[in-house]
């Protein structure tokens, strides 16, 4: 049995495992991808020449130090890149690796599983040449490529304006950048945010960078559909009370990020709804502790909050993995990463505030809009099932799932949940907290089956 | 969607085959970037018969899912192009 697991080798697990080992343990480490880094400081492939400042801005030095540090650790770890984890079920980790499966026992396992895009969507938004916000900043990060010729960014938060900012350094034409949030409704959260210091700055940095470069900016704007028939052509949006279309060729939608809870769902962890990202998350105490003792979780797999505090919360995890096990703690080391959480987390909530989720436009989608994109299921179809006449209609997201299939495709509601209990929440009336959330399924991600007669080898 | 190549592009240039075609692409590159710097989409939808050319990049979306000859059904943008390497879409 492997005392301790971590899955994901991103800013939350690096640092965790660097923590275990130092208390003695030597940790398996899984990640689906082929380096650590996770998303944020992802590693280009083998024989790409670009510099860490070009590839990662005012994160390079970050970067760096987070590169270098799992390094080190690569003697004192087993590491096993390029492996899945699907489930997850009584201290056993069942894993996919190139077509093989296995399975890890642990004592205690750390959850770093990182985030995806906050997508709300819209007509047209399965053409080719939409991609989500983070998917285009990797197309350009990791493979050197803008997603398109012309490129509009459209949705709200921090990394909107940073990809903007990235393409149009690189040389990609910025068609626009479509901000849902009003300028009125950031300035009312200045205050909050200023406690961000330096990412705060680094922010209005791109803004300010963009604008004189000519790149035109839209807030408070609602973005109406997507244009085309075979590709994207174009953009529809509102601002003001009036229309306008913008010319593209591709679109990057992202509004903010939400965490991959689907392990800590399987591991039996308790959710609970937060008002702030209008979605139930599972329950942690300061440390990462869960209600499963031997589950605890880290970084933005467990609340979206950005590298540097997944950095200090991985750590902070591991300590208090190392506590359960009986082993010496650092309790200085303990002391000064609490505090720097704390501060950290006035700051999330100043961010929340500055770009809200447009849960309205969620709700108010068309009908013909494409919800689940796996399997084709409409906003309009998810309607149907809430309305009264149906059988047993709809009262909650799992059973409006049975009805109409959505968040049943390959993707496991990991892109329509949101926006789909926010189109249920509103045909039903009833605040959104009460139509609970889709329950967690493995394989969390596709695994190939393939048959096999016995004894052969896979 | 066509992607536009901004940065690294002194690799080394790798054959593969795209739907029995001859296509290029570069070291290092996805059969996702692959694919879309040579075509315009990787998959149609089961479920509407629309063209797709994923979304989320990262292995989330599962919108990007092509056949390997000999590997069967690979996500297209978390595996790497490999020379002569015979790419089905659906």
């Amino acid at each position: 049995m492997t005392d301790v697991a971590i899955v994901g080798a991103g800013p939350a697990g690096t640092r965790a495992a660097e923590v275990l080992v130092r208390a003695g343990l030597r940790p398996v480490v899984i990640d689906e991808a082929p380096d650590s880094g996770g998303r944020i400081y992802q590693r280009p492939p083998r024989g790409f020449t670009r510099t860490d400042k070009t590839l990662y801005g005012f994160e390079a030095a970050k970067a760096r130090a987070l590169h270098a540090a799992f390094d080190a650790l690569r003697p004192h770890i087993e590491f096993r890149p390029e492996t899945l984890v699907w489930n997850i079920r009584q201290n056993i980790l069942f894993t996919s690796h190139a077509g093989d499966m296995g399975e890890v026992p642990f004592g205690h396992a750390l959850l770093c599983t990182g985030a995806t895009d906050r997508i709300v969507p819209l007509p047209g938004w399965t053409l080719p040449g939409v991609t989500s916000l983070g998917g285009s900043q990797i197309a350009l990060k990791a493979q050197g490529c803008a997603i398109g010729h012309r490129v509009a960014f459209v949705g709200t938060g921090p990394l909107l304006w940073l990809v903007a900012y990235q393409y149009a350094r690189a040389g990609a034409t910025v068609a626009a950048v479509v901000d849902t949030t009003a300028f009125t409704t950031k300035l009312r959260a200045m205050p909050g945010l200023l406690r961000g210091g330096a990412t705060f700055a680094k922010g209005f940095y791109y803004v300010g960078w963009l604008r004189a470069h000519g790149v035109p900016i839209i807030e408070g704007a609602t973005p109406l559909a997507i244009l085309g028939s075979e590709a994207v052509d174009g953009l529809r949006i509102r601002t003001s009370g009036s229309e306008q279309q913008i010319a593209c060729d591709a679109v990057a939608l992202g509004w903010g990020l939400k965490p991959e809870t689907q392990l800590a769902d399987l591991a039996g962890v308790p959710f609970a709804f937060n008002a702030a990202q209008r979605a139930f998350l599972p329950q942690q105490d300061a440390s990462g502790a869960t209600a499963n003792p031997s589950i605890f979780l880290a970084g933005d797999g467990a609340r979206i909050a950005g590298a540097d505090v997944a950095e200090l919360a991985g750590a902070r995890g591991a300590w208090a993995i190392v506590a359960a096990r009986g082993l010496a703690v650092d309790h200085g080391e303990v002391t000064r990463l609490d505090a720097a959480l704390a501060r950290h987390g006035a700051f999330r909530s100043a961010l929340d505030a500055a770009f809200p989720f447009p849960a309205r436009l969620a709700a108010t989608m068309p009908d013909e809009t494409i919800l689940c994109r796996c399997e084709s299921v409409t906003a309009g179809e998810l309607r149907a099932t809430a309305r009264a006449g149906t059988t047993l209609p709809a009262a909650e997201v799992n059973r409006a799932k049975a009805l109409s299939r959505i968040g049943m495709g390959r993707c496991q509601g990991r892109l329509c949940s949101p926006p789909a209990a926010e189109v249920l929440a509103a045909a039903l009336a009833c605040p959104l907290e009460s139509v609970g959330r889709l329950r967690g399924q493995p394989p969390v991600k596709p695994i190939p089956i393939m048959p096999r007669s016995p004894g052969s080898a896979p | 969607m066509k992607l536009k190549r901004l940065a690294e592009t002194a690799r080394p240039v790798i054959a593969f085959v795209l739907d029995g075609q001859p296509a290029s692409a570069l070291a290092g590159d996805t059969l996702l970037t692959a694919i879309l710097a040579n075509s315009d989409h990787v998959r149609r939808s089961e479920f509407d018969g629309g063209n797709r050319a994923g979304f989320c990049w990262m292995g989330a979306c599962q919108d990007c899912w092509v056949t390997v000859e000999g590997a069967g059904r690979q996500r297209a943008c978390t595996t790497y192009i490999a020379a002569d390497m015979r790419i089905v879409r659906s």
